[in-house]
């Protein structure tokens, strides 16, 4: 389906989005710059508030940016208009969190994948194609065909994401935008659906944008890994590159802080306390937004915003970029 | 009897608190489910014990009938609690309010529910030493404002005056910590203490109690989900699934060499030292309803390993080596791979 092979799928530059008015004005994302890949997974990773929800609705088409570009596949969806608006909308998908809270009750599983196509007409014709379809696209995520005219109720909560990611599918979209496919699954559950989503990138070739506050998970799925912080993207590169050698001081910290599974006495010794809370979006602090709470703060990162470092990526890893937005790096 | 979670051999004398063959029942429009069978386990003063398992396994169920609080459609049917010697099961109201508090305290998943909405925090800290020591309005006061300092609350004295809604998620669990541990109870209870909070703020809130656990020597139960959080902070564990303990013992132990395909299986869906672009080990299917748990092994309708035998005989918890224990029919063969 990709119609500029040459260009990334998704490519997002200096998007800023706000709410509100005078005092009140809160700027939940402020000159983000993202790629996705064809085939590609970018994770996301932030706290509450950093702004991966807003960016992800930018990314869908649902928020419009105040200022920066998005293009997908080359176009700027926010420049098209009616049926071509429509066409374009089928190749952006999302998977959202609750299961619980995303599915009609009252639709059937048959239902809830096909209904899409109520609205994109073109794509399933006839009655009996439909069926098909939907039989196709339940196994695709590990559902049977006996599944189809059962109800939400029915399922459990891993069968409802695996519905829920069948009705994204039902459309054929390039992209994915998944904010915490798993987070409301039990362990033993979210490693099926984890399972299902990378068969379907085999598969299918589609690429996601994988919202996550669960690192150990965003480091199974990305290729790629952004880490947003209070709007800004602080640091991104490949997802090894970040996870093992992290530029930013808050990278740093939200992979200490996230606990591991090995059981080792010393862990807390390796465990980087940060200072206080995330500031309230409607006062960041000048300069560096992370220097309220970053131990290697100095008056200079009060004074001025850091621009953009990078590290010599590993050899191996060809030319990708991995960045920080920092005055004192660390080392890695 | 069933065998519980043996005390770790560094600790001795009598455990904080001791529970054995807990049974609770739920009655339910369709009928009566058991929703905890037999759950046993005990934890000393100054130990941590956890106990994991995912959502209906009944973790949650067992700490609330530890702590008195079950829902009226839920019944304890049977089993001990016993919390520095005294037993609580069959306690009336009363008596359990005088021990709420003193000698066992319980901290709750969603803070803003917990706390009272229309009360300023400084008077909700300060209840417990009204009630229970019977201090002045003024002396509770300035035992809520030193609890607040002790829990990290920035400007208490004026914080106090504020209600529960002005703080953040981490100050309010901090809050309720303040509250749970006020009259230095013996035992704690931490139900996902720090599910609902960012992970920055999570170890904050991880710190703080075992800072508290340390310092006032108390036993503290922590009832999670979170295989990390468990490796991380825990001495010893317990493992539920549909309302059974299937596997105890110290955490390095079970963790580095678990006797339960159950326990096993939730070790390796964890995406930690998995491979991108490598299936996940995921176990298959759900766990059951509490309406349909099999009569057999609990576990015999996901497990890899299960037999004619699983189906038909339930396994006991039975001692695997010198501080644990294992409901399982293979457990000596999955300790040797």
């Amino acid at each position: 389906m990709a119609e500029n092979p040459g260009t990334p799928l998704l490519d997002v530059r200096g998007v800023t989005k706000s709410f509100g008015h005078g005092r009140r004005r809160l700027t939940a994302v402020d000159g983000v710059d993202i790629r996705v890949e064809r085939g590609q997974t970018l994770g996301l990773v932030g706290e509450s508030g950093c702004g991966k929800s807003t960016l992800a609705r930018v990314v869908l088409g649902l928020e419009r940016p105040d200022a920066g570009s998005v293009r997908f596949d080359g176009t700027d969806p926010f420049t098209l208009k009616g049926r071509e608006l429509l066409a374009w909308r089928r190749r952006v998908q999302m998977v959202f969190q609750d299961p619980f809270a995303s599915l009609n009750a009252r639709m059937s599983a048959a239902d809830l994948v096909g209904e899409p196509w109520r609205t994109h007409r073109d794509i399933v014709p006839t009655a009996r194609e439909r069926d098909r379809r939907v039989h196709e696209l339940l196994s695709l995520v590990g559902l049977r065909e006996s599944d189809a005219h059962r109800y939400p109720n029915e399922f459990s909560g891993g069968q409802r994401q695996r519905i829920g990611i069948a009705r994204a599918l039902a459309l054929e979209p390039d992209l994915i935008v998944c904010d915490e496919p798993v987070s409301a699954l039990d362990l033993s559950v979210q490693a099926q659906v984890l399972n299902v989503l990378s068969e379907l990138r085999e598969r299918l070739g589609v690429s996601y944008v994988f919202i996550s506050h669960d690192l150990s998970v965003v480091r199974y799925v990305s290729d790629r890994v952004a880490v947003m912080y209070l709007g800004k993207v602080i640091e991104h590169g490949r997802a090894d590159d970040v996870f093992d050698r992290p530029l930013h001081p808050y990278t740093a910290a939200l992979m200490s802080s996230a606990p591991r599974l090995e059981v080792s006495g010393a862990a807390h010794d390796t465990e980087i306390p940060l200072r206080g809370e995330i500031p309230s979006p409607y006062g960041i602090p000048s300069g560096c937004r992370f220097r309220t709470r970053c131990w290697k703060s100095e008056p200079r990162c009060a004074e001025t915003a850091p621009a953009a470092i990078s590290r010599e990526p590993a050899a191996h890893t060809g030319r990708e970029p991995h960045e920080a937005l920092c005055h004192f790096p660390l080392d890695g | 009897m069933k065998p519980s979670a043996l005390p770790s051999p560094t600790a001795t004398g009598r455990p904080a608190l001791e529970v054995e063959g807990l049974r609770v029942d739920l009655h339910t429009p369709s009928g009566t489910v058991r929703a905890v069978d037999g759950v046993g386990f005990g934890v000393h003063k100054g130990r941590t014990l956890a106990l994991l398992g995912e959502s209906g396994c009944g973790k949650s169920m067992t700490a609330l009938s530890i702590a008195g609080l079950l829902d009226p459609v839920a019944e304890v049917t049977g089993g001990s609690v016993r919390v520095s010697g005294t037993e609580l099961v069959g306690l009336g109201r009363a008596e359990r309010r005088k021990l709420a508090g003193p000698v066992l305290s319980i901290v709750f998943q969603d803070a803003l529910a917990a706390l009272n909405p229309v009360q300023p925090v400084g008077r909700q800290l300060a209840e417990p030493f009204r009630i229970h020591r019977g201090l002045s309005r003024r002396q509770a006061a300035e035992k809520a404002v030193e609890l607040m300092t002790r829990v990290g609350i920035p400007e208490p004295r004026l914080r106090a005056r504020s209600y529960p809604h002005q703080f953040s998620g981490g100050m309010r669990q901090r809050l309720l910590i303040a509250m749970a541990v006020a009259l230095d109870p013996d035992v704690l209870i931490a139900d996902e203490p720090t599910t609902a909070l960012d992970v920055t703020v999570q170890a904050q809130i991880m710190r703080l109690l075992r800072d508290l656990q340390t310092e006032r020597d108390m036993a503290l139960v922590l009832i999670t989900h979170d295989l990390a959080v468990v490796a991380r902070h825990a001495d010893d564990v317990v493992v539920m699934y549909a309302g059974n303990v299937v596997e105890a013992g110290p955490v390095r132990e079970v963790f580095s060499r678990p006797r339960h395909p159950y326990t096993r299986a939730l070790l390796d869906s964890v995406p930690e030292h998995a491979v991108r672009g490598r299936p996940l080990p995921a176990v298959p299917g759900s766990p059951p309803e509490l309406s349909a748990v099999p009569s057999g092994c609990v576990f015999q309708a996901r497990c890899p390993l299960a037999d004619d035998r699983c189906a038909r005989e339930r396994p006991a918890l039975e001692p695997v080596g010198a501080s644990r224990s294992a409901a399982c029919h293979f457990s000596e063969e999955l300790d040797r791979g």
